[in-house]
């Protein structure tokens, strides 16, 4: 496991993107798997190929060397969205929590870049953030057992889509067409780490239209 | 061409060697349990290591086979019959097209692999078959077998019909020493919550499935909460609040942020999942040298034992 730091930020996120990339090329075939997260690079390797004291040399080579780069070339990926109570059903409740009209929640959602800080906790799910503190709300007490497949979410400062019918704990305020994970095609998400997502409010026959799906 | 499921039992999944480099999509690995009693299946069909076979949790799989082709049966205990009649594990044995396939339910241990002939052939997502039914993905549409499914093979006519000597066979116990590589939230847990992680009896819980092993025991405190989400690998000994560890296992979420204390050395993960609920566990620190030793004697080994031919 190699450490950037321990927050949620932009510099950290796209420190931990550039050496991502640095570790793939620098363990070559010795690699087995990486997990990118918020501030961190868990590294899997063969331990009948390499030892440990190599991989931690080699690590610590390529590692002094990252900067994080201003522009990695990451790309910005625009999610339509229809906020509604019809299909988000904590919308109204985190409104009236946060004194705000639905359409006020909605546009502080909309107006935010938010970029991927993680993938994890099922296939496709992608972690966002960092999403305005006027509209951040914590988990529910007690998760539902079932969310809808493309809802859109915040959990404190985080923000996603659930990429299928999943338990959860977040606050639901929308949904998205999109399809956030799709084994048949490929690249099967559309977005990967340290991209930069924007919402965008749609209507309900647009979403409809757009293969959304309101049950 | 195939094998047709009369009865699936408690959970049979399809499973190869497991889903490799596709944590970034937030999938996790699958694959067999049991990891050694898996390759001897293969081993003993003659097949490539990571022919998909089916992984049978507690027992009850019933199949008919429709094709003329060689099975084995590896793993704990569970009586093995076709048309009836009783035949031993841990080898290769001829069926023929109508006969029927049956597996009773575990004397001890809980999981067995069931391989045929150049194994099952099954499509691939994400580069393997392995079932990992909480993300809908690998065997047959993503879920466990269920009764009338048909199982591609092919048929064989010739093969050599090995068995693994009795003692050479793993014996599944009821305890067992689940060897630790400390990790790097260890610095949360004082020496205190250490000397109690490693000197404890620690008893599989009911929460065990292919997820992670909930175990319970004297609870382990921890200076955090929990830390920025970050990725999991196979054994981490996660503490969530309540202090009971949990061991992740081959179908665990791929990032989390409870505190760990450290993982388990992957051998003795595996072996662990052939605990029944009730079975106690020991926690004993190691270092990586020791752990890296482990895995090569285990190569040279345990997984190389010769086979035996029946004629």
């Amino acid at each position: 496991m190699v450490y950037f730091g321990d927050v949620m930020d932009t510099q950290t996120s796209a420190r931990v993107q550039a050496a991502t990339r640095a570790i793939e090329h620098v363990m070559g075939e010795d690699l087995v798997d990486l997990v990118p997260s918020y501030a961190s690079v868990l590294i899997l390797y063969n331990p009948l190929r390499t030892d440990h004291l190599s991989v931690a040399r080699r690590i610590r080579d390529v590692v002094s060397n990252v900067s994080a780069p201003a522009a990695l070339g990451h790309r910005t990926v625009v999610l339509p969205v229809y906020y509604a109570p019809e299909v988000g059903a904590d919308l109204e409740l985190l409104a009236e929590r946060v004194d705000l009209p639905i359409s006020g929640v909605v546009e502080l959602h909309t107006s935010a870049e938010y970029r991927v800080y993680a993938i994890g906790f099922a296939p496709g799910f992608a972690y966002l953030g960092e999403v305005d503190e006027r509209i951040a709300a914590p988990r529910l007490a007690t998760p539902r057992a079932l969310v809808p497949r493309g809802s859109v979410a915040i959990a404190d400062r985080q923000t996603a889509v659930y990429p299928s019918v999943s338990p959860g704990g977040w606050n639901l305020i929308g949904r998205c067409p999109v399809p956030m994970f799709d084994p048949d095609v490929q690249p099967s998400m559309p977005v990967s780490v340290g991209d930069t997502v924007r919402f965008e409010p749609i209507s309900r026959e647009r979403f409809v239209t757009l293969g959304g799906d309101l049950a | 061409m195939s094998m047709r499921v009369v009865q699936p039992g408690m959970l049979s999944l399809l499973q190869d060697s497991g889903r490799q480099g596709q944590h970034r999509l937030g999938l996790s690995n699958g694959g067999p349990m049991d990891r050694e009693a898996f390759h001897y299946c293969n081993r003993l069909l003659q097949n490539s290591p990571a022919s998909t076979a089916i992984e049978i949790s507690v027992g009850g799989l019933q199949l008919e086979t429709l094709v003329d082709t060689y099975i084995c049966l590896t793993g704990a205990p569970m009586p093995l019959s076709i048309n009836g009649q009783d035949k031993p594990l841990w080898e290769v044995q001829r069926v023929c097209a109508g006969d029927s396939i049956q597996v009773g339910f575990a004397r001890t241990g809980c999981r067995s692999y069931f391989g045929v002939a150049d194994g099952f052939t099954i499509e691939a997502r994400f580069g393997s078959t392995a079932t990992v039914v909480r993300e809908n993905i690998g065997g047959l549409q993503g879920r466990s077998l269920q009764a009338g499914d048909q199982l591609p093979c092919p048929t064989t006519n010739a093969r050599k019909q090995y068995y693994l000597a009795a003692r050479d066979r793993p014996r599944y116990q009821k305890t067992l020493t689940v060897r630790v590589i400390p990790g790097y939230q260890q610095g949360h847990f004082n020496r205190v919550e250490q000397r109690r992680f490693f000197g404890s009896t620690y008893t599989i819980s009911e929460r065990c499935d292919r997820m992670g092993y909930r175990l319970e025991g004297p609870a382990i405190t921890c200076d955090i909460e929990g830390v920025l989400s970050e990725g999991i690998c196979f054994g981490a000994i996660q503490l969530p609040p309540d202090g009971q560890p949990i061991v992740l296992l081959n179908d665990r979420q791929t990032i989390g942020g409870y505190p760990k204390i450290g993982a388990a050395l992957s051998l003795d993960a595996a072996r662990m999942t052939q605990l029944v609920p009730g079975s106690s566990v020991h926690f004993a620190p190691i270092t990586h040298h020791t752990a890296r030793k482990a895995l090569e004697l285990a190569r040279r080994f345990t997984l190389c034992k010769p086979l035996q031919e029946r004629r």
